[in-house]
């Protein structure tokens, strides 16, 4: 366990907009899979196929614990996704303004030194050896700016293009995806690499010391290792 | 929503619990509708059209849902002689209620567009259809300055309750009613439109969802206001706004 110096690591927008993402992503999850139940099936192109088969993948609706609500009802599934889809985006953009005003977005974004130390630092990783710095660590970098700069907004945009007034509105988003279908496949898809994303992330912070990574989510303050400079 | 609403709303968040139930918590959280209403409407004004597909797209029929045969005897009747004592009426806030037959519609301007089909459910389907556009007949009526939704009621019933019967109905705003490619379907995919798909008559809103599309109207009312929460769907959950 780390034993050097308490540092302020996480400004107060990193704390306030990370605690948004989590409940905002955990209702997205649970309505998301309540509206997938109502057609359990995923496709390729512009239309699903009744009478030929473009079918990518058919599943078995998801249990009554993985959705919200727990019992079938697509509106009200539609109505929460939709709250906290636009509170996602409302986070989001707060979050990308403070982190220009305050000039840390350099933080999540990987660099070139961060690609030369990624070799040690994924040799470190699967030694579970963990540094406890002011900065995050390659991977980490690699990791949120890929959640924050590429997963949310291609969730966004691929929801986007299931709107059928948006695809009025911007058509382009249908050819850049290729179909409503497409779009549809490529978010549920976006929705496993967030859950997975979510898996990592947990057994990361149980494997980095559970009580100071929380500590530094909520308070701000971070426990260092000895000798890393503050 | 207005200041009442509001607090209503914040009391229902702030006591947590029933949140999803019918109740002041889900208001709160179907405002969002309101808002992707208003900027969809603001980002797209009232005039972007659907994207249309080519006849390579058509792969399949039209893949029917609800109600595909109506059980009712004033639709099983009229559908008995191929519709031909069927009549469209518009009603309402409308200087000249007026009512067509299928023929009548028929040789009206058409509108044929190779268009997607959008289930609430998730699926699409894409076809092509042929009809009237709402505008010419709406204007054939010549709507009241104070008209701003038109109620389409229709012959099925969808739901059978202890009162009775419930029969399906929808509204768009006129804003949609008026778009170009907001047409009075009888045909699609070159064909007379079956009874599955809604004959002799129904709405394509092609920049909404599927719902929103009433099969076997036979009434247009113009109204200043909703009836109910504006649909059977809606009446039973579903936002009023489906555009997206």
């Amino acid at each position: 366990m780390p034993n050097g110096k308490l540092i302020y690591r996480q400004s107060i927008w990193t704390r306030l907009t990370h605690w948004m993402w989590a409940i905002c992503l955990f209702f997205l999850l649970l309505s998301g899979l309540q509206i997938f139940n109502a057609h359990p099936a995923l496709y390729l192109g512009h239309q699903s196929g009744f009478e030929f088969d473009n079918a990518l993948l058919v599943l078995n609706p998801f249990p009554g614990w993985a959705t919200i609500p727990s019992y079938q009802d697509l509106g009200t599934g539609r109505v929460v996704h939709f709250f906290f889809a636009w509170t996602l985006v409302g986070t989001l953009l707060v979050w990308f303004l403070a982190s220009m005003l305050t000039r840390r977005v350099k933080d999540v974004l990987p660099g070139p030194s961060d690609l030369r130390a990624l070799p040690a630092d994924i040799a470190a990783h699967a030694k579970l050896r963990f540094h406890h710095t002011r900065r995050y660590n390659p991977l980490q970098k690699i990791a949120y700016s890929g959640i924050l700069f590429v997963v949310l907004p291609l969730m966004i945009l691929t929801g986007l293009t299931m709107s059928p007034n948006f695809n009025a509105t911007a058509p382009w988003l249908l050819d850049l995806f290729g179909g409503r279908q497409t779009a549809r496949t490529i978010h549920f898809g976006g929705m496993v690499l967030l859950v997975g994303f979510f898996v990592i992330h947990m057994v990361m912070i149980l494997a980095a010391g559970p009580l100071n990574e929380l500590r530094s989510i909520i308070t701000g303050w971070y426990r260092t290792d000895e000798g890393d400079e503050a | 929503m207005n200041r009442r609403h509001l607090l209503l709303a914040s009391a229902g968040l702030l006591s947590g619990c029933k949140i999803l139930d019918e109740g002041t918590g889900r208001n709160v959280l179907a405002s969002a509708n309101g808002l992707s209403y208003r900027a969809q409407r603001f980002l797209g004004g009232g005039t972007a059209l659907a994207p249309e597909y080519s006849m390579s797209d058509i792969r399949q029929s039209q893949h029917p849902n609800g109600v595909t045969n109506p059980e009712d005897l004033d639709y099983q009747a009229l559908a008995a002689g191929d519709f031909a004592d069927y009549r469209l009426s518009i009603t309402g806030l409308v200087e000249n209620p007026i009512s067509f037959t299928r023929q009548q519609l028929i040789n009206m301007p058409s509108r044929t567009q190779i268009t997607r089909h959008d289930c609430v459910e998730g699926w699409s389907c894409i076809a092509k259809w042929t009809g009237v556009p709402l505008s010419l007949v709406l204007n054939q009526a010549r709507p009241q300055i104070s008209a701003r939704f038109a109620v389409f009621k229709c012959f099925d019933t969808i739901e059978k309750s202890l009162s009775g019967g419930i029969k399906y109905y929808e509204s768009i705003d006129l804003i949609d009613a008026y778009h170009p490619q907001t047409i009075l379907a009888y045909g699609v995919n070159d064909q007379a439109l079956p009874v599955a798909n809604g004959a002799p008559l129904r709405l394509r809103v092609e920049r909404q969802l599927g719902y929103k599309m009433a099969k076997y109207v036979h009434t247009i009312e113009l109204t200043d206001r909703l009836p109910g929460n504006g649909g059977y769907w809606e009446d039973n959950g579903y936002d009023w706004y489906a555009g997206i």
